[in-house]
Formats: structure tokens, sequence, C-alpha cells
């Protein structure tokens, strides 16, 4: 059924066509009308006998979806930001305890200092917990890339994020084929767990690995998640085949076919970049884009085989690695390890800085003439940095340097007399 | 010709030998259809008061539950020393997670029964006093407050002794371990610091919560059957000596507990609904320090020289026990 909602509501209604039974969550700005429409959805009886829990914390709503998953429920949540940090410990946990939890991240910067706003540090922080990672474009996407994720999730036993970009795809309003109970049902199968707790057969989960096993506990969970590559496209075209619409798999591409440049995105930045891959063709520039779907497990052979025979790539990237510049890049780096092909870091759009199709075609441009440093920060005022720079030279001044720039800069609803 | 000095059964336990008492009035654990819940062949030390409480404790629970029970076990002693992969003493369905989240764990088990429509399994959770009052102390409240379907235990023995003997928030004043050592001003740990759960979960209006002691082991039982038959979230707040790190005899554990109880240091009770409705009776009161001389950790407070002070403040806290709890009569 098609409708105009807003991609929060689309998320909850396709979470809910996927049955599930047990979902814990605690309220985080940009997640919280996720949970919200949930939990009234639960309350009034739409989700079987699914058991929504109020928690006290993040940290407390992936526990009892641990203790739920092992107990053989389906289980969901969604978080953001600081939500998922502070959940972090456990994010690991499920992960190694091999329990296909699927979560929305409503992606959202990482704070000091503390911003509610879009970008992709939360879940770059933790790419390495052993999570799948899926990358929305569009609220469709995002809808049907959760319907995909419990099915991955299960047939792996491995747990599977799905990030969508906080309000600009969970606040944003736009017409959702939402598909119907019978289809999903037929796409996604019941439940039917590896290991359980119950009392008929009991067994022990959780138990301490010396070194005598770790290396090989660790090997096995690498290459359980390192599957999801060829799972995933063929899920999706599974979805395809049955919904009539693409969603999901490793990557797409976007006018690549003669393309010298590529610029590779993660999320709903994505769109921006068609355009002005649009607008850059019509002044001859043979340029497309690449979206990553799938961040982890890595699709390093896949992209490979996609850019051999280009001769630039342009990584945009919504997050910073302090200290180094690009964590997506480096991995496109590592897949394009022996080629000649040149890979620019773009860092942009932190912490909701919006980034316009205006400032990528002039970082096209300047990356096509050599002029970028590496990695390049898009639209950073630099008249800002360098008057502070300056203060900093004349003085050596205390205090928090978030509030001493806002105060610089004379922002709105800041000025401290 | 030698001889030989007779020691008669549970001499100076104050406790009837379950073999004086008909079947029915004898503990869980000396029948014969245990269930040996936590099974012999763990690694604990010799005389952890950990390992005996949580053994009368899950068998309790398993007969009080039909032997249909699912455990969560936090971080700690506990759990190492009965977990060592690849071997388990857990003969009930187990699960470890992490040191602060057993209580939402639990949760999430009783959540997943409830939407599989199985209402005939119970859930415990049980952690050491770390797990319990220091780190995974918001997942506690926050299970208690939604009033799950959880049996929580702690097992008290007063500090970390997983990691090596540190200071918990249930470490009595004094008390030497390996974070309050015994230097300074003021050695061992500090009076006036430290957190009483059973109190705090009472707070929360819970159904049940109750102290207990493996000093009394029948009475230990009873309170576990006790929480069981009632609905809710329910809390166990258990004391288990640990010689290695109070420094006292494997051989005096129940020795210890039973000074701990009988000076007022522990007190026993149960309470509903955040009332005390029971508390057991002290049989013959001691002074404090017959339970501080046990144990090494106190002993900068007899060696080179009594500190009185420190003495008196802790039989203040023992006797503002009995006074608060009546334990006295």
């Amino acid at each position: 059924m098609r409708a105009q909602i807003e991609g929060s509501q689309a998320v909850a209604e396709a979470v809910v066509l996927c049955r599930p039974e047990v979902i814990a969550a605690y309220p985080i700005s940009p997640q919280t009308h996720i949970v919200e429409r949930l939990s009234r959805m639960v309350k009034q009886g739409d989700v079987g006998r699914c058991q929504y829990l109020n928690v006290e914390s993040e940290f407390a709503a992936l526990s009892v979806l641990i203790g739920a998953s092992a107990t053989g429920a389906r289980t969901y949540t969604a978080t953001t930001s600081q939500g998922l940090l502070f959940m972090a410990e456990a994010v690991y946990n499920a992960a190694g305890l091999g329990l296909p939890i699927v979560m929305t991240i409503a992606n959202r910067a990482v704070g000091a200092p503390i911003n509610i706003w879009n970008d992709h540090s939360d879940s770059m922080a933790l790419r390495d917990a052993g999570w799948i990672q899926l990358y929305a474009e569009t609220n469709q996407e995002a809808a049907d890339l959760h319907i995909q994720a419990f099915r991955l999730a299960e047939e792996l036993s491995c747990p599977v994020m799905v990030c969508m970009d906080g309000y600009i795809l969970t606040h944003a309003f736009e017409p959702i084929d939402l598909p119907d109970q019978s289809a999903v049902d037929a796409f996604l199968p019941a439940f039917s767990p590896v290991q359980v707790l119950d009392p008929r057969e009991p067994i022990s989960i959780g138990a301490m690995v010396g070194p005598e096993a770790f290396t090989e506990v660790k090997y096995l969970a690498h290459l359980q998640h390192l599957r999801a590559l060829t799972l995933l496209p063929d899920i999706a075209d599974s979805f395809e085949g049955q919904f009539h619409r693409e969603s999901g798999g490793l990557y797409r591409t976007y006018r690549m076919t003669d393309a010298d440049t590529v610029v590779i995105a993660l999320g709903s930045v994505i769109g921006t970049i068609k355009d002005a891959v649009d607008e850059l063709r019509d002044e001859g520039i043979a340029i497309g884009c690449l979206k990553i779907g799938c961040y982890r497990p890595f699709p390093a052979v896949q992209l490979r085989a996609a850019l051999e025979g280009i001769s630039r790539v342009i990584v945009v990237e919504k997050d910073l690695a302090v200290g180094i510049g690009g964590i997506v890049s480096a991995d496109v780096r590592m897949a394009l390890n022996g080629l000649p092909i040149p890979v620019q870091t773009v860092i942009a759009g932190l912490g909701g800085r919006s980034i316009s199709a205006q400032s990528l075609k002039q970082m096209v441009r300047d990356a096509l003439a050599e002029r970028l440093s590496e990695p390049y920060f898009l639209d950073l005022n630099m008249k800002v940095v360098d008057e502070e720079l300056a203060r900093r030279q004349e003085q050596r001044r205390a205090g928090p340097l978030a509030e001493q720039l806002i105060r610089a800069m004379n922002a709105v609803g800041t000025k401290v007399v | 010709m030698t001889t030989q000095r007779i020691k008669f059964y549970q001499t100076g336990t104050y406790t009837a030998g379950n073999r004086l008492l008909d079947d029915e009035a004898r503990t869980v654990q000396s029948r014969l259809d245990r269930t040996n819940s936590l099974n012999s062949g763990h690694r604990a030390c010799q005389g952890c008061g950990e390992a005996l409480g949580a053994r009368y404790a899950i068998d309790a629970a398993m007969q009080a539950a039909h032997k249909r029970l699912i455990a969560i076990n936090a971080t700690g002693c506990l759990e190492v020393f009965s977990s060592p992969y690849p071997e388990s003493a857990w003969q009930i369905p187990w699960m470890h997670s992490l040191f602060g989240n057993a209580p939402a764990v639990a949760s999430g088990v009783v959540a997943a029964l409830r939407a599989k429509g199985r209402d005939d399994v119970m859930v415990v959770a049980q952690g050491g006093d770390g797990a319990t009052v220091d780190i995974g102390f918001g997942c506690l409240s926050g299970m208690f407050e939604r009033n799950d379907e959880v049996l929580y235990i702690c097992y008290d023995n007063e500090a970390y002794m997983n990691t090596g003997v540190q200071r918990s928030g249930a470490t009595p004043p004094f008390a030497r371990t390996n974070t309050t050592q015994t230097v300074g001003d003021a050695p061992g740990n500090l009076l006036g610091t430290g957190k009483n759960v059973p109190l705090i979960a009472m707070a929360h209006g819970i159904p049940y919560v109750a102290t207990a002691s493996v000093a009394d082991l029948h009475d230990l039982e009873a309170k576990v059957a006790s929480a069981m038959s009632l609905q809710g979230a329910r809390y166990i707040h258990i004391h288990v000596p640990c010689p290695l790190g109070w420094g006292s005899d494997p051989a005096h554990t129940i020795k210890v507990a039973r000074m701990a109880v009988e000076s007022g240091l522990f007190p026993l009770f149960e309470a509903q609904s955040g009332a005390v409705v029971n508390r057991t009776l002290i049989r013959r009161k001691v002074p404090v320090e017959r339970c501080l001389e046990l144990q090494t950790r106190f002993k900068h407070l007899f060696d080179p020289y009594r500190n009185e002070e420190a003495i008196a403040a802790i039989q203040a806290i023992a006797d503002a026990n009995i006074t608060r709890y009546g334990l006295l009569g």
C-alpha cells in the first residue's frame, strides 16, 4: 500500500510487518518517532503477543533483546549517537553471542559538542563490532531493508544495523510503498534459532573462552560475517522478485558506464550526489557515483571489480577519524590496493551541515584540478578556523572550544554578554 | 591407646540436623530429588560462600519452579568458576552476557517467554555485589520498577573478589581491600560510604525483598521458596563470606557468616511491598569483634593496637541494625 508517511512511521510499519516478538527501546532524538509508533502499535494489540519494554537505558534495551533473542524471540530496537555508544558493550556482546537482533540507527553526530543532527560518526564507531551494517538511501529503502535485515540476520545468526540518516530520512515525509502482511510472511520465514534457553534442553550460553580457542571463535565469526556478501545480493534479488523494486544489495551504481571519476558515499546524500552527477555530466565531466549499501561486511572484492578502470575515486563521508581523516576512504583504498586509482577523502555533512549539490560540484571540479587537500573538509569555514588559531597564538585560553567558536561567530542565541 | 575427640554433628550451629527432621521439613539440598543445578566439579575456592549460597538458592528455585527455570548470570566469580569453556557446571538453561546487564537480560527472557505464550518457565538472575550494587545497578533498578517477573539474587561477598579483592559499594567500613589499603590516616574502607541495596529494593515497592545468609541455609531456601511463590520483581541479598578476600579460614565460612548475623552486622529480614514483615531474631548476641577477628581484612583494627574508635563505630552500625529491625525481639 502506497502512503505519504514519515520515514520513522514507515520503518515502524515495516518492523511490525516482520512480526517482532520483543521490542525494547530508550528514547533519543531522532529515533523517537520510530519507537513511539511501535509502542502504540504493540499497546493497541496490532503486533500479536509482542512485548514492548520501556527500559532505563540503551544498554538495558539491547541487553533485554540479548535475553529475549537467546530465548528464541524475534527482537528489535532503535537508537542513535550517544545511545549507540552507551550500549556499545552490549553491541559487541550480541554479535559475539550470534544473536540475530535487528537495530535501526537513526544516524546522528556524537558529542561533545552535543549535536542532535545527522552524520555517520555513531555507526562508524561501532563498525567493527561484528554487526552487519546496511545504509539506506531513501525512506523506501529504509523500510525495505528492515524486512531484508531480519531474514539476513536469522539466516546468518548475526545481528544487523539498518542505518538511516537522522532527520533527513527519519523525519521526512515521502510516498512509501509498504508491502502486504502476506507478502512479507512469504519473504520472511518464522524465526527458528539454532540455540535457545529452554528447560526442556538445558544449555549454557556465554561461557568464558581462553586463548586456546578464542582466535578460532573469532575467525569463524569473521567467515560467517563474510557470508553476507553472497547472501545479501540473493536476498535483494529475491526481494526485488517479490516486491518489484530494487532495494538493498551490496552497492548500487549511477551513470558509471564510461565514467572517469566516481563519487562513493553512504546513505541519503547519494540523492544529492546523483543530482550533482547529472549537472556535472551536462558540463561534460565523465562522472558517476556508487552507493555502498552494505558497509559491514565490506564488499572489497566487489567494489574493486566495479571500479577497475576508473581514473579517480572521491569518497564523500559523513564521519571523521580524528587524527587520520577518512574511515570509508581507508576501506576503499584497501579495496583498490595496487590499482592506479587515486582516492580523495572528502569529509562532509558533520553534525548535520547541509551538503549542497553546488558544493559537491565545486569540490569535484577542484578534485579534477588537483586542488584538494587530503583529507578535504567540504564547506569548512576557514575564516572562523583561522581566527581561532590566531587567538590561540596570542593567548592561551582555557575553556571549551565549541563555546569560544560560537561566541566568535556571534551566532544567534549564543551570545554571552 | 589413642584417643579421639568426638565432634557432634553441627555442634554450635544452633540448627537441628536434617536427619532429625521429617522429610518435608528437610532442606531441598538434603532431598534425594535435589537437582544439583550447580553441579560439582566447578572451580570455586575452598570454603567459597558464593558457591554454597548459589547451590542452595538455585536448587530451591528449581524445586519451586518444578524444574522449569532459566538463570541469567552476571560476570563475576560465580560465572567464571562455573563455566570455563568447554565445561559448564550448570545443569539448567543458563546464560552469561555482561557484568552489568543480568537484570535486563533476565527481563528479556521473561518478555520472550510471554511473547511465546509460555507461562510454565520461571527466571532468576544472579550476580555478586559488584554486579548488583555497582555496575548493574541501573539495570537492576529498571527491572524492579517495571516489576518484571524476575527473582534477582545477589551473592554479597563485599568486594570485587574475581578481579582480586577491590572495594565495591558493598564493602563494609574499615575493611581492607586492594583499593582501600590499610595505609594513611583512615586505614581500610571509609566510614560513612556504601549502599544498602535491600533497602533500596524495598523503596521500589517490589513484592518481595529478603536478606539471607549461608549461616542459615534452611532459612535461605525458605526465602527462595517464598520469593518464587510471588509474582513480579523479587530480590534476595545473600551474605556469602569469601575466605580469599576476607582473610578468613575456609573452614570458618559458616562461622564468619553466623557471627555477622549474631552481631547484627548482617540483619536477616523479609519485606513485602516495601515493608518489613519478618526478621530473624538474634539467638545469642555477640560483639562485632567476634566477627571481625575472624577476618584479616580487619586485622589493622586489632594489631598493633586496638582501634577502639573504629570498633565502636562498627558496633554502632550493628546496634543500629538491631534497633531498626528489632533483632533482639
